[in-house]
């Protein structure tokens, strides 16, 4: 199994959302985020005083997907997440050793 | 033959109880103008600060600020006595001009709260609670009541012997609570971080409701100072309306042209700059006077709220940047734009009074500002050494609102929150059930 986690811009949150259910993606999780990559921040301006803020909100989601269909995951997220212009975001994808769904305890890809 | 005895005008009357309420109502809208622009961790302190004002001098003022401001001259112009202290033999029937002089005594106070008010704007974040409760009351009387004598008490000098004008507090209220922010700042020192971190506004949308405020129960605050309801009570209104407008215009404007972006907090910053600067000139000037003193105080303070960055004072919100200086501008435009159809007589530069009208108004203006910031200067430097004026560094950096009032301004669904650790009520209701 892999966990992939996308940053995102968060306004492409619903696309990505469409794309993994298309894929039949049954869950995820998103998490309201801020950070910056190349394209920095932005400038505020209060009363002529400018301020930089570094850190630009963003949407994190992460799903848990088996290693058959990891890569089909990414590329729609990818897809579904390009505007083209700086400050698209990231994904990437790790291994996972085990998954449990609490409420029966079942264990592995059947957890899924 | 019989004296009538004078006798409260009912037009009047009511206009100016009307008015009243609106100046009440400015400090709240202050409160929330000036709650918008700091950081979420002293919110509440910042509008506690202007709404315990409002019970701290309205005790001061009845108990002897009223009697120091409006009895009989001592001598000089300089103060009044103390034989209306504690509002002595001022009944129902007591009538100042034409209304009841309890409702005068009740305008007026809504002036003083306001400006001690203002004053928290230039020291947010840092002050210590405890210590701003001892410095409006002990202000009002040193600083605010002198200077209103001084302008509008009987026999004040400078309306009777300088002949200055000011119709409804460019000095007693703006310049002096202008000139007595920088002073109190400058004796607190910067906030933690002043010029390194962001300390940006937390909430516009509050600001521009407080604007509002503001400009709602400005209309009392000047129309008000007609003391009836008459023409120069409608001028003075449309005055206020129009300088506003041109305040907001002329802020935002600037900002277009040096920023790039026209902001939130520059509309709502020009037009309470605009309102600042006809405060003295609304019953004084026509209304292209207006236009243009509302324009000039929208320019220049968008400029001079940043004169602290270069100038180095923690004039956390801009009173100096907007009071003082949009105080000096409408009552020394007064010298240029004084129109006898508005002031019965005297008249400016611009329309054939010459040059003197305008060193009256330059005179007052300095006495004021000097009087008010230098004994401000002094009970804060005396405050500091009895009481300490500054909260802790721990205190400032967690925020005022937790480790003064214990409060925080808002949910943010925080984990761990629970039931209250005691409370009265349940335990009242239990006992109640018990019994029964």
């Amino acid at each position: 199994m892999k966990l992939i986690t996308a940053i995102v811009k968060p306004y492409r949150l619903d696309e990505v959302k469409t794309a993994l259910r298309e894929l039949g993606v049954h869950g995820l999780t998103v998490t309201e985020a801020s950070g910056y990559g190349r394209q920095r921040g932005h400038t505020e301006v209060y009363r002529g005083a400018e301020y930089r803020v570094d850190l630009v909100p963003k949407a994190r989601i992460e799903v848990v997907v088996e290693d058959a269909v990891a890569d089909d995951v990414i590329d729609a997220v990818v897809r579904a997440a390009r505007t083209g212009k700086i400050g698209d975001g990231k994904v990437w994808a790790v291994p996972v050793e085990t998954v449990v769904r609490v409420r029966t305890g079942e264990r592995g890809p059947d957890a899924l | 033959m019989t004296l009538a005895a004078p006798h409260a005008d009912t037009g009047d009357t009511a206009w100016l109880l009307a008015a009243t309420a609106l100046v009440l109502l400015m400090t709240p809208g202050l409160a929330l103008f000036y709650g918008g622009m700091v950081r979420t961790k002293s919110v509440l302190n910042m509008l506690m600060m202007s709404f315990v004002s409002i019970a701290l001098v309205t005790v001061v003022w009845l108990a002897a600020g009223y009697s120091l401001a409006f009895g009989d001259d001592l001598g000089g112009g300089l103060l009044g006595g103390l034989e209306h202290a504690g509002m002595r033999g001022l009944g129902p029937d007591s009538v100042h001009g034409t209304v009841p002089t309890v409702l005068f005594a009740t305008f007026q106070l809504t002036f003083a709260i306001i400006t001690a008010a203002l004053i928290s704007g230039a020291v947010a974040d840092r002050t210590k609670f405890s210590a701003w409760l001892v410095f409006v009351p002990v202000w009002t009387l040193l600083v605010y009541v002198p200077v209103t004598h001084w302008v509008w008490g009987p026999g004040g000098w400078i309306t009777d012997r300088l002949g200055a004008l000011d119709f409804a507090g460019g000095l007693p209220v703006e310049i002096t609570s202008g000139a007595s922010g920088l002073a109190l700042c400058l004796v607190l020192g910067p906030r933690l971080g002043f010029k390194k971190d962001a300390m940006r506004p937390h909430n516009l949308p509050m600001v521009i409701l407080g604007a509002g405020l503001l400009w709602f129960g400005w209309f009392g605050f000047n129309a008000g100072s007609a003391l009836g309801a008459n023409g120069l009570a409608a001028a003075a209104f449309l005055n206020t309306l129009a300088a506003g407008c041109t305040g907001l215009l002329g802020w935002l404007f600037v900002e277009q042209r040096r920023d790039g972006h026209p902001t939130t907090l520059g509309a709502a910053s020009g037009a309470v700059a605009g309102l600042v600067a006809i405060t003295p000139s609304c019953g004084t000037v026509s209304l292209l006077g207006a236009l243009v003193v509302g324009l000039a105080a929208g320019v220049v303070c968008s400029y001079a709220v940043s004169w602290k960055f270069k100038l180095d004072y923690d004039d956390s919100l801009d009173v100096v940047g907007v009071h003082l200086v949009g105080g000096i501008i409408g009552t020394v435009l007064i010298g240029l734009f004084a129109d006898k159809a508005m002031t019965g007589g005297a008249q400016g530069l611009f329309h054939g009074g010459g040059l003197a009208p305008l060193g009256r108004q330059l005179l007052a203006v300095a006495a004021v500002a000097a009087y008010a910031f230098s004994v401000t200067y002094g009970l804060g430097k005396l405050l500091d050494k009895a009481l300490g004026l500054r909260a802790s560094e721990e205190q400032e950096y967690t925020g005022l609102d937790l480790t003064v009032h214990a409060e925080t301004a808002y949910d943010h669904g925080v984990l761990g929150h629970g039931a209250p650790v005691s409370h009265s009520a349940p335990l009242t209701a239990q006992k109640v059930k018990t019994q029964a």
